[in-house]
């Protein structure tokens, strides 16, 4: 597991060369996507995560390590996407307005086509109408929203508010992920599901699409 | 003729600034998805009743509503094109209101774009993009450029050499936004206030301090340690607190009592310019103008 370490500690340097070549390393060694995702990648964000909420680095730190997280994503990402093909539904994903974190959102992209579906992603700071209207536009079923900031998390309520004016709820089904958001304030907001996870976010879309 | 500002603060008298015009804004119509400058053209009298707002509560320095006016920014809405006429008529939304009774400070934020290699902007753009915001301003008539809410040094300087380059006379205030750590203040860039005060001094500003990011009992002690590290005029521009969520509002819980109260403390520091930013009112204004009135 040496080299899983080495992802994260490089990732923590933000050196995105590294990170590339060790995550090449780690699949030509058979260690799994998943693994490399979850105890590398991952891991070593959170620990940036962790320091740079105890002031211990600033937002360069953290800019460079994403900037690393994404050299390593390229990689593993057509693995984690293997077939696609078949669409089993079409599913509009984005950060909600004001937010501009998507490295979380762009992995549960990657999933939910590893999966099978169809994803239209709109990037970061994507307006409530704007989800509305391209799952309308698209024919999409479900909307998916991330938030990462305590600020932003609030406009994702407009994406319901917008779907029960045009009689469109329990027709276009809504999810929501992020580190702030949880179980209780999807059901507060009136939101049809919580995801805490990219895995889990692919669960859920089965089972709301089931 | 008033003296110049920068003859009032070689003086060592206490000037008094204004306060947050977007949240203001925001209660006056602007929808939220809007941007805020874009009113300087379509709405040119509502900045104009907000100017005059601050000067009858007694400000002497009033900010343009250029924060988000340099084609960089601008550029997110699709109106960088539009930058020369964002910037005059802002200036002369405030001359309407004030002519001559108040210094007119232009103001120049964050371009809200990053510089290589954290972001994809290069020196040459960021420089280019002040250079054209900061020639409308001073065409159109400011007294002084106010280089506002900086949080990367670089781009501070950036936008410092731009304004220097453009007139040799138009004093340049500079100002970033700190946050407390257990170190000390830095910059969420990771600058402290000793390098940050060295370099902005380097570069030529003629005022320098803080604004936003903080309530006004840090803001005190931001204070004091700039004041430590440097003889040059201070300009503090304190929020009404940290912005809270209730209610789907966001409220700024300092009042206008509370923060005159502790401006005393500002003074007493011998700051040269006070005001306000996030979350202030006139009211805010008002209070901190007749305290400091008071102690002299
Ligand atoms: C639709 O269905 C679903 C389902 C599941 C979903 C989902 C949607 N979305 C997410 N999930 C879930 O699945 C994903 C995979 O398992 C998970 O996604 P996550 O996104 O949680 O996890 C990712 C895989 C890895 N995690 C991340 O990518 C986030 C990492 C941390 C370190 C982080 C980063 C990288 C960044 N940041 Co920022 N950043 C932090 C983060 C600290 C942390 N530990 O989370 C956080 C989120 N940031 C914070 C802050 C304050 C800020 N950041 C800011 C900026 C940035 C960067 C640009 C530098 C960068 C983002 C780069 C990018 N392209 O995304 C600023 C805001 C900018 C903005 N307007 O958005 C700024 C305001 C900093 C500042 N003062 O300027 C804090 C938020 C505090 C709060 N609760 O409000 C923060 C928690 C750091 C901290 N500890 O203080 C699950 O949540």
């Amino acid at each position: 597991m040496d080299i899983i370490n080495s992802i994260s500690t490089q990732l923590i340097s933000g050196n995105d060369k590294d990170v590339a070549s060790d995550t090449k390393k780690a699949l030509d060694s058979g260690i799994s996507a998943e693994t490399i995702l979850n105890d590398g990648l991952i891991m070593g964000m959170n620990i940036i995560g962790d320091r740079f909420r105890d002031h211990e680095v600033f937002l360069p730190d953290v800019l460079m390590a994403a900037k690393a997280m994404y050299a390593g994503m390229e990689l593993i990402k057509p693995i984690l996407i293997k077939s696609g093909i078949s669409s089993r539904g079409k599913i509009v994903i984005g950060t909600i307005q004001g937010d501009l974190h998507d490295i979380g959102k762009n992995l549960v992209g990657i999933m939910l086509k590893g999966a099978g579906y169809e994803v239209i992603d709109l990037g970061h700071d994507v307006s409530p109408e704007k989800f509305v209207e391209v799952a309308k536009e698209t024919g999409a079923t479900i909307i998916g929203m991330s938030a990462l900031l305590t600020t932003t998390m609030a406009n994702m309520k407009e994406v319901v508010k917008i779907l029960k004016n045009e009689n469109l709820d329990g027709k276009i089904r809504t999810i929501i992920g992020g580190a702030p958001v949880s179980d209780q304030y999807a059901s507060d907001i009136g939101v049809d599901k919580y995801s805490f996870d990219a895995g889990n976010a692919v669960d859920i879309v089965k089972e709301l699409m089931a | 003729m008033m003296k110049t500002l920068m003859e009032r603060l070689r003086s060592r008298e206490i000037l008094i600034s204004d306060g947050a015009i977007g949240s203001i804004l925001l209660s006056r119509g602007l929808p939220k998805a809007q941007c805020p400058e874009s009113y300087n053209i379509s709405h040119t009298d509502v900045l104009t009743d907000i100017a005059k707002e601050y000067l009858e509560a007694g400000a002497e320095i009033i900010q343009t509503n250029t924060f988000g006016a340099s084609p960089l920014k601008l550029k997110d809405y699709s109106l960088d094109e539009k930058t020369d006429s964002i910037n005059r008529s802002a200036v002369q939304a405030v001359r309407n209101a004030v002519d001559d009774k108040a210094y007119i400070s232009g103001s120049c934020g964050p371009s809200g774009k990053m510089l290589k290699p954290y972001g994809d902007i290069e020196p040459e753009e960021m420089y280019e993009s002040f250079h054209r915001q900061i020639t409308s301003l001073i065409s159109a008539g400011v007294d002084i450029i106010c280089i506002e809410t900086m949080t990367d040094i670089n781009e501070a300087l950036s936008a410092i050499k731009a304004a220097k380059s453009i007139s040799s006379t138009i004093p340049v205030m500079a100002t970033m936004t700190f946050d407390p750590t257990p170190r000390g203040f830095f910059t969420i860039m990771g600058t402290d206030i000793p390098t940050a005060v060295k370099m902005l001094s380097d570069s030529g500003a003629d005022v320098i301090g803080s604004n936003c990011g903080n309530g006004i009992e840090n803001m005190i002690k931001i204070a004091a340690d700039i004041k430590a590290e440097t003889e040059i005029p201070v300009i503090i521009q304190s929020n009404a607190g940290l912005p809270e969520l209730k209610d789907e509002k966001i409220i700024y819980s300092e009042t206008p009592e509370f923060m005159a109260e502790k401006a005393v403390e500002l003074a007493e520091l011998d700051v040269s310019i006070i005001g306000g930013c996030c979350g202030t009112t006139p009211a805010h204004i008002k209070a901190i103008r007749n305290k400091i009135d008071s102690l002299t």
